[in-house]
């Protein structure tokens, strides 16, 4: 009975090739073998660990879920909109950088566990140069004395020279203007690839997957879709694991990170923090939960926040993979810590692809001081308005310049409650964006100076001048992109 | 009649998309979910965010986890990366959405002061 059950399962993917087929019958075998009594391979639970949501994530928490979480895939998230972008900046300058500059720091403390444990790792940290990461990664497990291991690196998400000779066809998403229409220098260019890329990758055995842009509920979905033999038009199915995997993708925003607010949302030993894993069923459903005894919170109210973090239409949240629909989705509290997932739904993935477009735009020039005691916001309100006066003295060309109060208004703006009592002290801030460096200096400058040639009692002003990295982005058609994987043994 | 902060009654987080910014708002309890949808209506969340939000907003609803998205655009600046906001993700919106006020019928009234919630007038 139940090899009839595991020849239909396998029989079903009829979109896999040969080598896949032959390992995924020998993954279902293994697996029978290995289950005890009467459970077959279906009962098996996959774990999911999310190691880090951010490039500068902190290092100790993904090592404790390393340790003590008895994972199968650790998933290290690492791309906001703008780090590959930035990363493709570093490049240029050292042509071997250009990945997440905290890969060494993460991996020399949590490959030792990983390998003994049989945790293998999916990670976008390669960034602008996934060759580059992974060939720090081999340097590594070679000091380490960790092999022998395979070291994956995904390529084909950099698509700047596809993008670069279609400026005038490809249409921004922003404004429906074409790509040629923006002022500035393109830098980069990257497709968010999906889960497919890295199956193929943990297909050929790769013990540590590296890769450039892809989606960041991929990275999850990929263990499952291989491990399970998920088939890749299973929409539903898909849409179950990307359910659970954008509970995770953010890291512990879903264990109690972000989320307290004292005496309405109190948070348990948030100092101590734990990170999220998954607890995945072959059937799509899922647990969510944290390593006993760490810190934070799992609860139906941290899921339900997370759940939506960066949706629009709950009913059509685009991922490369599916079109995931959680209108249906319920969330039970199962145990301390632990919430099931259950209820996500999909439909097809599109067609085309999103692509993040980085360009160089110009300049902002940022400065700011303090002023307290009695009077404060009146002599803050006269240094605004004798930097208004000297930047026009002066002919500094602006784009835009903004004017905060911090402690009155400097993130609501107008809609901010009125303070009943004059503050203290006030931060006074101003923003300004430029096409040329020298007027964002010049406005940096001109609030510097106030020290002494502005009102009385302030304190020394900060100021900072940056490059103006923005983000736009385009669709491109899915056929357009070739990825490649490239594997190294390291011994 | 007494008016509470949607604070008493909810809880929120923000995120970001280029311009766009979005809210989920969470009921506390299943039974606030009604009177949420009742006020929080498209045009009073764009008329509470001001000049913040240049474009339109949306609202979905999710009965089953008794939340509402709202999705905000033209809310952050001109975009996360052009923005010269100290808060260019608007990850502080779900501060300012927590910050409209709500008329709680009696019934309700009584339950959040026994919860320790008070009205706006006698915070």
């Amino acid at each position: 009975m139940f090899l009839r059950e595991l020849i239909n399962q396998v029989r079903k993917n009829v979109n896999v090739g040969p080598t896949q087929r032959c390992k995924q019958w020998m993954l279902a075998l293994r697996d029978s073998i290995i289950c005890k009594g009467n459970k077959t391979h279906t009962d098996r639970i996959l774990r999911i660990g999310a190691g880090a949501s951010y490039a500068g994530d902190r290092v100790g928490p993904a090592t404790e879920l390393a340790k003590h979480a008895k994972l199968d895939y650790l998933v290290y998230e690492t791309l906001a909109e703008r780090t590959i972008a930035l990363a493709q900046l570093q490049r240029l300058k050292q042509p071997e950088g250009g990945y997440n500059e905290l890969l060494e720091d993460r991996f020399l403390e949590a490959l030792p566990h990983c390998r003994k444990q049989g945790t293998r790792i999916v990670t976008n940290m390669g960034a602008a140069n996934p060759l580059g990461a992974a060939k720090k990664t081999a340097e590594i497990i070679r000091e380490l004395k960790l092999g022998p291991m395979k070291v994956a690196a995904v390529l084909g998400d950099d698509v700047l020279e596809y993008c670069l000779a279609n400026r005038n066809a490809l249409k921004l998403m922003e404004n429906g203007l074409p790509l040629a229409s923006l002022e500035g220098k393109i830098v980069s260019a990257n497709a968010y690839l999906g889960a497919d890329v890295m199956v193929d990758a943990l297909a050929k055995g790769a013990d540590i997957v590296i890769t450039g842009r892809v989606g960041d509920c991929s990275l999850f979905l990929a263990p499952m879709i291989h491990e399970f033999g998920w088939r890749m038009d299973d929409w539903d199915l898909l849409g179950k694991g990307q359910t659970g995997a954008d509970m995770v993708e953010c890291g512990a925003n879903v264990s109690g990170g972000f989320f307290a607010d004292p005496g309405y949302k109190d948070v348990p030993d948030l100092g101590n923090l734990g990170y999220p894993y998954l607890e995945v069923s072959a059937d799509g459903t899922i647990v969510v939960t944290k390593v006993a005894g760490t810190g934070g919170l799992i609860n139906r109210a941290t899921c339900t926040e997370q759940m939506l973090y960066e949706i629009h239409d709950p009913a059509y949240y685009i991922t490369p993979d599916v079109i995931v629909d959680f209108t249906d989705v319920s969330l039970d509290e199962v145990g301390p810590d632990r919430v099931r997932i259950q209820g996500g739904r999909g439909k097809p993935r599109p067609e085309q692809l999103k692509v993040s477009v980085g360009i160089l735009e110009g300049w902002v020039g940022e400065a700011m001081i303090t002023y307290a005691g009695l009077g404060c916001v009146e002599r803050a309100k006269l240094a605004e308005k004798i930097v208004r006066e000297r930047l026009q003295i002066e002919g500094v060309h602006l784009q835009e310049l903004r004017v905060d109060y911090l402690g009155l208004n400097a993130l609501h703006r107008e809609s901010s409650l009125p303070c009943k009592d004059a503050p203290y002290e006030v931060c006074l801030r101003f923003a300004g964006r430029s096409r040329e460096k020298r007027d964002a200096v010049k406005l940096a400058n001109e609030v510097e100076t106030l020290v002494g040639k502005g009102p009385a009692s302030s304190s020394i002003p900060t100021k900072s001048i940056r490059e103006v990295l923005a983000i736009y982005s385009v669709l491109v058609p899915r056929h357009i992109i070739k990825h490649e994987v490239i594997l190294s043994e390291v011994s | 009649m007494k008016t509470f902060y949607l604070r008493e009654l909810a809880h929120a987080r923000s995120g970001d998309k280029g311009d766009i910014n979005n809210i989920g708002v969470v009921a506390y309890e299943p039974h606030y979910y009604p009177l949420i949808c009742q006020w929080l209506t498209t045009d009073r969340v764009k008329a509470h965010f001001g000049s913040l939000v240049k474009g339109g907003v949306t609202r979905y609803e999710l009965p089953k986890v008794h939340a509402l998205n709202f999705v905000l655009e033209g809310a952050l600046g001109g975009g996360v990366t052009r923005s010269l906001s100290i808060d260019p993700h608007g990850k502080s919106y779900s501060a300012l959405i927590l910050t409209i006020p709500i008329e709680v019928p009696p019934d309700l009234a009584q339950e959040l002061m026994q919860r320790g919630r008070q009205p706006i007038d006698e915070a």
